[in-house]
């Protein structure tokens, strides 16, 4: 091979005297930075396996001369964060739910908590700014099926909406008109049509009167005769602009033949009573919280902060 | 006639073998793949039978061989081909996800063309049908010029690509399905694994028999690397694809392993899927036609040597770094960061052993549209591994991790590093390989350079803003102490990022159609008229395997 080597004019280097297919190999020594740079990394990197966890044994691994471990650091975050919400959490747990809002900086507080809690379990299904969707309600307005003073609000969070396993939980259902042959295809949009009335959306007609009498034997009971629902039972008012699952007709056609069943988690048994009150605060500081809890509508609802399945 | 006879019944019997896996096949997509392997199975019967040489056979003599004093490039020709079309086709499908990722709606409401099924049809289909055909191409190419001799057992070779082919069919069609092992970047499932493990296994015996029936007396650097790609590839490949079937008739298989030994094993493969198929294998490609084109010797023998041997040491321990902050022993964490550190050198030296190639011909950038391609390729190399040991340091990582980041890192190697040195290397083998005397235009590779280099600067700037502010956005706490922006919102922020990327990702692809006509028109034998740019000689007469001559 070395026979072969010559001195490569432009660069001035001798060649290694190897040639391939016309390829041949200049002998440049290697870059000294790029050498020392190597030896730097080398060295850096027995320095950090002496400082951290890196060899591994039969048992377990060298535990390095920091102590260090990512779930100390990670344990160690998590306690300094607790010891400083641990008074706040304290408050919002000893106060009266109904009593929170006689004390606004508790308040602020337990507000902001829930906006951040908010937007780790709720937006999935409310939105991101809690305005809802089809099937889920708008947090922002002041219409309520269940309810939007404090404690209503946070009853709600703590045992659900139509959880099957839970005897506390929200619980109302619809007949499906339709699909169990209580009326007629025709009678429904009878009924529709008499809905859309109530709600401003349609003028009177023949079809809506013949709707009004078919309302009262069927819907009344828990809608009222007027329309206007009932929160003990979780009954919309019929006669606002406001609807979960759409006020045209096709989707009141759906609703009263196939009736609804929507369904939210129960909150109680997944995070602690300060979240969940902090989640009531923000739900309620979103703009249709209403100020005085009415007293017959909570008559049924007492204060379970504590539920036996919370953890 | 025997072996004709014998070779048809074969093929028949698959038939009949695959066509029965069909009918008792368990699920869908497992009838739908053996019904792919037996019209394959088809073609290879009909080609056995209407290609035979009925009068040779009738005169009971055999065909005379192929000419040996030529290389046998017809197995590198289809790869060039088969390189531009799967090429075209992932970066195609790239684009479509870019797009889905900015409007939803393109999932079109179907299951088979949800980003999730799309996704791995993209990275499959430009690591391993656009990559893997460039490579096997190349390193075909490569090895028969440098060792002086022709492929050893040329059957085999030509198995080798239509297997391939089969194996990057079966697997583009079985994501599309569901089928899938949900690993990334070897999803396929067992039986696709057991016949890519065949193919691999028959392409590393065609490479090292060329070798070891080499006329040189030494083995060239390339050859290392390309050896080091196709050994270490083949170990992953098999450890990574240790699954058990539910049913030898049904696609659906388990991992041989769980939990975080699991996740251990296939960030093993995948780090050094990427360590040995993107960088080992590229490397080997970079040390042929950097010098070719550049017609310079290469820098220097002994960092070659070094950086050889240190980047193949350590790039197999570095797989933990993706798995930072998991449920990965901290110990295994850290040695995959130190690993990933003290790697930045060793991959550096193969820029600067490509770069200073080009020590007294450093002209050729401002008139050579193939050199200044070669030295985007080794100048995004460089920067992506640096990057790479900057984002395995755990500080890093703990900001870069799950983010954009990762992926505006992924295709700058890709983009700038995979796609450009491959352009480079195709754009130089095409006119020698069809025996053109040169491209039909150089003109348009200079096109497809700066429609190229725009669209990655585009595609990875984006997507370093879009990661960073991801992940600023993810751990932002407020005055009050409680994270700021909800997971959506960081979500929509990353709109306007992802329109740029897809406008990069689109750029980009406007290169290889220029790239696609410009081989096309080549290969029709058309020459454009146009002022002509600096073009690398090619001396036929040399261009021979070293054949002894017969005794007299």
């Amino acid at each position: 091979m070395s026979e072969n080597k010559r001195v490569d004019k432009p660069t001035g280097t001798e060649t290694v005297g190897h040639e391939w297919d016309g390829i041949e190999e200049l002998d440049t020594p290697m870059p000294r930075w790029w050498l020392w740079t190597l030896y730097a990394t080398i060295i850096w990197a027995i320095g950090y396996v002496i400082l951290y966890p890196a060899i591994p044994m039969i048992h377990s691994a060298s535990e390095g001369l920091l102590g260090w471990s990512s779930r100390g650091e990670y344990a160690q975050a998590v306690s300094a964060r607790e010891r400083e919400l641990e008074p706040i959490r304290q408050a919002l747990v000893s106060t009266d739910i109904r009593k929170l809002h006689g004390s606004p900086e508790l308040m602020q507080q337990a507000v902001e908590g829930g906006r951040s809690a908010f937007k780790v379990h709720c937006v999935q299904c409310h939105g991101s700014g809690a305005a809802g969707s089809a099937g889920y309600p708008n947090l922002n307005d002041d219409d309520w099926l269940w309810g939007g003073d404090l404690e209503a609000i946070e009853y709600t969070l703590i045992h659900g909406i139509r959880n099957p396993d839970h005897e506390q939980t929200r619980f109302s259902q619809m007949p499906a008109f339709g699909r169990d042959g209580i009326l007629q295809p025709t009678e429904i949009q009878d009924l529709v049509s008499h809905v859309r009335v109530l709600a401003g959306r349609e003028k009177q007609s023949a079809a809506a009167t013949r709707g009004a009498m078919l309302f009262e034997a069927n819907c009344a009971i828990c809608h009222g005769s007027d329309g206007t629902g009932d929160r003990t039972q979780g009954a919309p008012n019929l006669t606002d602009a406001i609807s979960l699952y759409g006020l045209d007709r096709a989707s009141l056609t759906n609703t009263i033949t196939n009736s609804r069943y929507g369904v939210m988690p129960r909150w109680g048994q997944r995070l602690d009573s300060a979240t969940i009150r902090m989640l009531a605060a923000y739900v309620y500081s979103l703009g249709g919280g209403e100020k005085l809890p009415a007293l017959e509508a909570t008559a049924t609802t007492p204060v379970e902060s504590d539920g036996d399945e919370q953890s | 006639m025997d072996s004709l006879l014998g070779k048809a019944g074969g093929w028949l019997a698959l038939v009949f073998l695959s066509f029965i896996a069909m009918v008792m096949a368990a699920d869908g997509g497992f009838a739908v793949h053996m019904g792919i392997i037996m019209t394959a199975c088809l073609i290879a019967l009909w080609v056995t039978i209407s290609k035979a040489d009925y009068a040779a056979i009738g005169r009971g003599i055999l065909r005379a061989p192929a000419d040996p004093g030529k290389y046998d490039d017809d197995p590198v020709r289809w790869g060039v081909i088969a390189t531009l079309f799967w090429g075209m086709a992932g970066f195609a499908v790239g684009l479509y996800i870019a797009l889905q990722l900015a409007f939803p709606v393109l999932n079109l409401g179907l299951e088979y063309t949800t980003f999730g099924r799309l996704r791995p049809l993209h990275t499959s289909a430009v690591i391993f049908a656009f990559g893997g055909n460039a490579l096997i191409a190349t390193s075909f190419y490569v090895v028969q010029r440098t060792c002086r001799a022709r492929l050893a057992f040329p059957r085999l070779a030509r198995f080798v690509f239509w297997g391939y082919q089969l194996f990057i069919v079966l697997a583009a069609t079985g994501y599309l399905m569901g089928v899938t092992q949900s690993r990334e970047y070897a999803e396929p499932e067992w039986y696709v694994d057991l016949w890519l493990t065949i193919v691999w296994v028959s392409y590393a015996v065609v490479y090292i028999g060329t070798i070891v029936k080499r006329s040189e007396p030494h083995i060239y650097v390339a050859n290392w690397f390309f050896l080091s790609f196709i050994l270490t590839v083949a170990m992953l490949h098999v450890v990574n694809g240790l699954t058990i079937p539910v049913s030898l008739l049904g696609a659906k298989s388990y991992s041989a392993f769980s939990g975080v030994q699991d996740a251990l094993t296939q960030w093993w493969y995948g780090h050094n899927a990427v360590g040995f198929f993107l960088t080992a294998g590229f490397l080997g490609m970079m040390y042929y036609f950097v010098p070719k084109q550049a017609e310079r010797p290469v820098y220097s023998y002994r960092l070659s040597i070094i950086h050889f041997w240190s980047l193949i040491f350590l790039y197999i321990w570095a797989g933990p770094h993706h798995l930072h902050y998991t449920a990965l022993p901290d110990w295994a964490q850290t040695l995959g960061m130190v690993f990933s550190i003290v790697l930045w050198m060793p991959s550096w030296g193969g820029m600067i052993n490509g770069l200073m190639t080009l020590n007294g011909a450093w002209d050729k950038i401002r008139t050579d549209p193939i050199i200044r391609m070669m030295v985007l390729a080794l100048a995004f190399y460089g920067m992506s591994t640096f990057e790479g040991p900057m984002m395995s340091i755990k500080a890093v990582n703990s900001l870069s991790h799950y983010t954009d980041w990762t992926i505006g890192h992924v295709h700058s190697g890709a983009l700038g590093w995979n796609g450009m040195i491959t352009f480079a290397a195709l754009y130089y083998m095409v006119p020698r390989l069809w025996g053109h005397p040169r491209l039909y235009s150089l003109r348009m590779v200079n096109w497809h350079f700066w429609l190229a280099t725009i669209g990655i600067v585009l595609y990875a700037a984006s997507m370093w803003v879009a990661g960073i502010m991801q992940g600023l956005m993810w751990r932002e706490y407020g005055d009050d102490g409680y994270l700021v922006y909800a997971f959506s919102e960081v979500v929509s922020a990353m709109f306007p990022m992802y329109m740029i990327r897809a406008t990069g990702g689109l750029l980009y692809l406007a290169g290889a159609v220029v790239m696609v006509y410009n081989v096309w028109m080549t290969l029709a034998g058309r020459v454009r008229d146009e002022k002509p740019m600096t073009q690398t000689p090619y001396d036929e007469a040399a261009d021979k395997p070293l054949v002894a001559a017969p005794a007299e």
